[in-house]
């Protein structure tokens, strides 16, 4: 399946890609800007996501908030999101309605900092520190977002420290902040515009130059400093967590090669026939035949720079001990280095994902947004329609050599959940309690 | 730089939803059949009236154990071949059931469809429902239920049903039952629950996506035409409240970094003739992002990431409610800011602005809300588990924009009781109970968390 492609780079270095689809009446559009917890300087962790959220503070030609009413009176949906490398800002909307999407993305891109307030800052402070308490703080399991990059990435690594950020670095941050992030990278050059769906291509064309064409060039932006790492860890990385969870987990991580590379793809076909669904080894091994643990997955981190993770994630079941669940895991992937895969996992785990892709394809927002991915991190939208005979390529002795490469003890992380012990009783009448419920 | 002039949309393109047709096999099945065309997918859907109100006394979570059991194997399938069979077709069955059905789902390339069809028709006509099984279905069950207690979301949600029905009432516990319910349920009750509900004519197969009615049909009968079987169970009566005064309920959660707010009371039925008053009545409300609520907690005070409201649309009167998280130490404030949003709903009629934002928000999303095959399939199935009419797609936008600001005032006086209130509060008791219990929102309980 190919879909449509049409790239064009403006004079500012905004790179735009269309791609045409006029079943429904219906577009999307989306931006994705160069810049992620990656780029956040000492004392500022948390700042690329907290400017997520100013960037629905209004900008010249709109108020606080007006962003959300404008498309949500237009009959559209919107969201924006930050991830280590980028963040990416998003509408969908009925197709008449398309110049009002750019209008409020090229005000923004354009003339942020006219609305700009310390009042402003501090609401969405208060805000981002609540996101921090309900999505991190009070879940179970909640850490591992901040825990497992800071294990498995140096700590002078741009991808070693949170991504939603301390508090205290939260509280540090100011509106200096703010216009200097914005000026350094929120420009048209550090940044990919998509549209998908309903449109006329030159009509299509004509607006985005008309709302994107006069916003000047920004200077360029800081190099990450050293992205670079070895293919391994070196040796097994490991923490242990205790927290306020009733079921160990594990998240075993493995160094992998960035996304888009050669190696992305076995490693990404390797995470499907570990944890994709439950025809998957360690699901088939460890939840239906041994019952040791309750839930099994693995999956690619999609990172694009210096180095990618493959992680595997296992929930134990109650009566299994941390300890248990580690080892089993690991034995698991020891089997896997000894015995190899067979053709029909790599033949069920690319039947997977091959329908995830086409499925995915139906809609305009998700279109446009993995086009944004490619254009953005691989600096080539065309590569969405190469996706598909990359994951055909990947043979069994490709997945094999991975393994054997990538999957050693020299090369994994290791973060496990135990259960807190809680302070009335010792350890062990914990596990009859818990056991026995 | 930038134009400060707004833009001003053309003309909307036309729009309406797919097309669709049903028709009944002789043995009861009802197929309807939507061709979309766009990719070469089909999305199956199949709605039976299986549902967690038939879940015998005592062995509450049958019908969502049974639907999950499905996928575990047949006659001569294993469950562990009836997986890898479909995983290397590029799909995999879903299926699970609820308060109004029980739904078994799957989205395959359509040069698998026949083969990844006449495996989930297998999955119906003779299921195995193995005691090793369904034993392993209930050991993941519990540990499902152990974890729940560490999950504040999960954990208020659920408080907020129990606190909100009458104990014997099957809303006030979970669809798919408790630790103590599901230990109750053999596999010779999942076997029986399948017979007595498992009919076809109780089944209706929605396939929608890249084939015509015909292909649809021929399939269906093909491979389900032979089905039969007969007896028909009750519902019960589900939805009777707790109390119809306000209350507070504080579930102690000591080292809660949050307070979880579950703030309503009993709803109303989806086939409520008020329906379309009350889903713009409730986007004012809390239902858009630039919401009263929202926009009071989260935009002016900073309580919170988000605060919604929803009607849990279900046969019977599923919960109202306004949920979100705030930080614990203001979470008097917040329950006191929401109280009030609340007695402004009904005060008055909203602006002529906010109803607009509601309606043309509500007519423009909904083609967004149909670009997949599954999406429209599940609207389909939405359709049939609430006897909702053909033409519902068809007219749902000229609805949304027949209501008023005189129709969202009688529906908020009618449907929104503040006297009514119920509360429910996971967080850490030490911090809040004082603050709450000085608010007039009835008398305040604190107890521990518990799933059973």
């Amino acid at each position: 399946m190919q879909i449509p492609i049409e790239t064009f780079r403006l004079d500012n270095g905004l790179l735009v890609t269309l791609s045409q689809d006029n079943t429904a009446p219906i577009v999307a559009v989306n931006l994705w800007y160069h810049v992620g917890s990656a780029n956040e300087r000492e004392g500022r962790t948390g700042f690329a996501h907290l400017f997520e959220h100013m960037l629905f503070q209004g900008s010249e030609h709109v108020g606080a908030n007006e962003h959300f009413e404008l498309i949500q009176r237009a009959g559209g949906t919107l969201n924006g999101s930050t991830w280590l490398e980028r963040t990416n800002y998003f509408e969908t909307v009925p197709s008449n309605q398309l110049e009002l999407a750019l209008w409020l993305e090229a005000d923004r891109m354009g003339a942020l900092l006219p609305a700009m307030t310390q009042a402003k800052l501090d609401t969405q402070r208060d805000v981002v520190k609540n996101e921090r308490r309900w999505s991190v703080d009070n879940q179970p399991y909640g850490t591992w977002w901040e825990k497992l990059p800071a294990l498995a990435f140096p700590s002078s690594h741009p991808f070693h420290h949170s991504l939603i950020g301390s508090m205290e670095d939260l509280d540090a941050a100011s509106l200096e902040d703010v216009e200097q992030f914005f000026r350094t990278f929120y420009t048209p050059n550090n940044a990919v515009l998509s549209i998908a769906g309903d449109f006329d291509s030159a009509d299509a064309k004509a607006l985005v130059k008309k709302h994107f064409g006069d916003i000047p060039p920004g200077k360029g932006k800081p190099p990450l400093e050293g992205l670079d790492l070895p293919d391994h860890f070196g040796e097994t990385l490991r923490l242990e967590v205790e927290d306020d969870v009733s079921l160990s987990r594990l998240y075993l991580a493995f160094r992998s090669p960035v996304f888009g590379s050669e190696g992305y793809y076995a490693a990404s076909v390797t995470g499907a026939i570990l944890g994709m669904r439950q025809g998957s080894r360690l699901y088939r091994s460890l939840v239906r035949e041994r019952q040791i643990a309750a839930d099994a997955s693995a999956f690619t981190f999609d990172l694009a720079k210096g180095r990618d993770l493959l992680i595997v994630d296992v929930t134990a079941r109650p009566e299994t001990s941390a300890e248990k669940l580690e080892e089993e895991v690991e034995r698991e992937i020891d089997n896997l280095i000894k015995g190899g895969v067979s053709d029909e996992e790599v033949q069920r785990a690319v039947a997977l994902i091959q329908t995830d892709m086409v499925t995915a394809m139906q809609s305009a927002s998700e279109r446009a947004d993995r086009i944004s991915m490619f254009a953005t991190l691989l600096g080539d939208s065309s590569l969405v329609n190469e996706q598909a005979a990359r994951y055909n390529a990947v043979t069994t002795e490709r997945v094999n050599a991975f393994i054997r490469e990538r999957l050693g003890p020299e090369n994994r992380a290791k973060l496990l959940y135990v259960p807190r012990v809680k302070a009335e009783g010792n350890a062990e009448q914990e596990e009859i309690e818990v056991a026995a419920s | 730089m930038t134009l400060a002039t707004r833009p001003v949309p053309g003309p909307a393109r036309e729009y309406h939803f797919p097309r669709f047709s049903a028709r009944r096999l002789d043995n009861g099945i009802t197929v309807i059949v939507s061709t979309v065309t766009k990719l070469p997918l089909v999305s199956v859907a199949t709605v039976i009236d299986a549902t967690a109100l038939m879940d015998p006394l005592g062995r509450e979570g049958t019908a969502e154990l049974t639907a999950e059991a499905l996928r575990e194997g047949t006659a001569s399938r294993s469950g562990v071949q009836l997986t890898l069979d479909l995983e290397k077709l590029g799909t995999s069955l879903e299926a699970g059931a609820d308060w109004d059905s029980t739904v078994a789902s799957l989205t395959v390339l359509k040069r698998n469809l026949g083969e990844a069809f006449r495996i989930f028709a297998e999955t119906l006509l003779s299921p195995a429902f193995r005691e090793e099984d369904v034993e392993r279905l209930k050991a993941e069950r519990l540990a499902e239920r152990m974890q729940l207690l560490d999950e504040p979301r999960g954990l208020a949600d659920e408080s907020f049903s129990r606190f909100l029905y009458q104990a014997d009432s099957r809303y006030a516990s979970p669809a798919s039952g408790t630790s103590k319910s599901v230990s109750a349920v053999s596999h010779h009750h999942v076997a029986e629950f399948y017979k007595k509900n498992y009919l076809p004519g109780a089944t209706t197969v929605i396939l929608a996506g890249d084939l015509t009615l015909d292909e649809g049909i021929s399939l269906v009968q093909s491979t389900l035409g032979s089905w039969s079987g007969q007896e028909k169970a009750k519902t019960v009566k589900a939805d009777r409240p707790s109390r119809l005064t306000r209350a507070v309920e504080i579930v102690a959660k000591p080292d809660a970094a949050q307070s979880e707010l579950r703030i309503g009371h009993v709803g109303i039925p989806r086939t409520h003739p008020d329906y379309f008053d009350v889903v713009v009545m409730n986007a004012v409300l809390g239902g858009l992002f630039s919401s009263r609520i929202n926009l009071n907690l989260r935009e002016k005070h900073g309580y919170t990431y988000g605060a919604s409201s929803y009607y849990d649309w279900r046969r019977q009167s599923g919960p109202f409610v306004i949920s979100t998280a705030v930080q614990s130490e203001v979470t008097a404030a917040a329950i006191s800011e929401t109280l009030r949003e609340i007695d402004g709903m009904r005060e008055k009629e909203i602006s002529e602005d906010e109803l607009t934002l509601a309606t043309s928000y509500l007519e423009g999303v909904f083609p967004i809300r149909y670009e997949t095959t599954s999406a429209i399939a599940g609207a389909l199935a939405n359709m049939v588990m609430f006897g909702l009419p053909e033409d519902y797609f068809d007219t749902y936008r000229a609805n949304i924009a027949a209501v008023t600001t005189a129709g969202v005032l009688a529906a908020a006086r009618a449907h929104v009781r503040p006297e009514e209130l119920q509360v429910v509060v996971v967080g850490n008791p030490e911090v809040i109970r004082e603050p709450v219990k000085n608010l007039p929102i009835g008398p305040l309980t604190v107890r521990e968390a518990t799933e059973d």
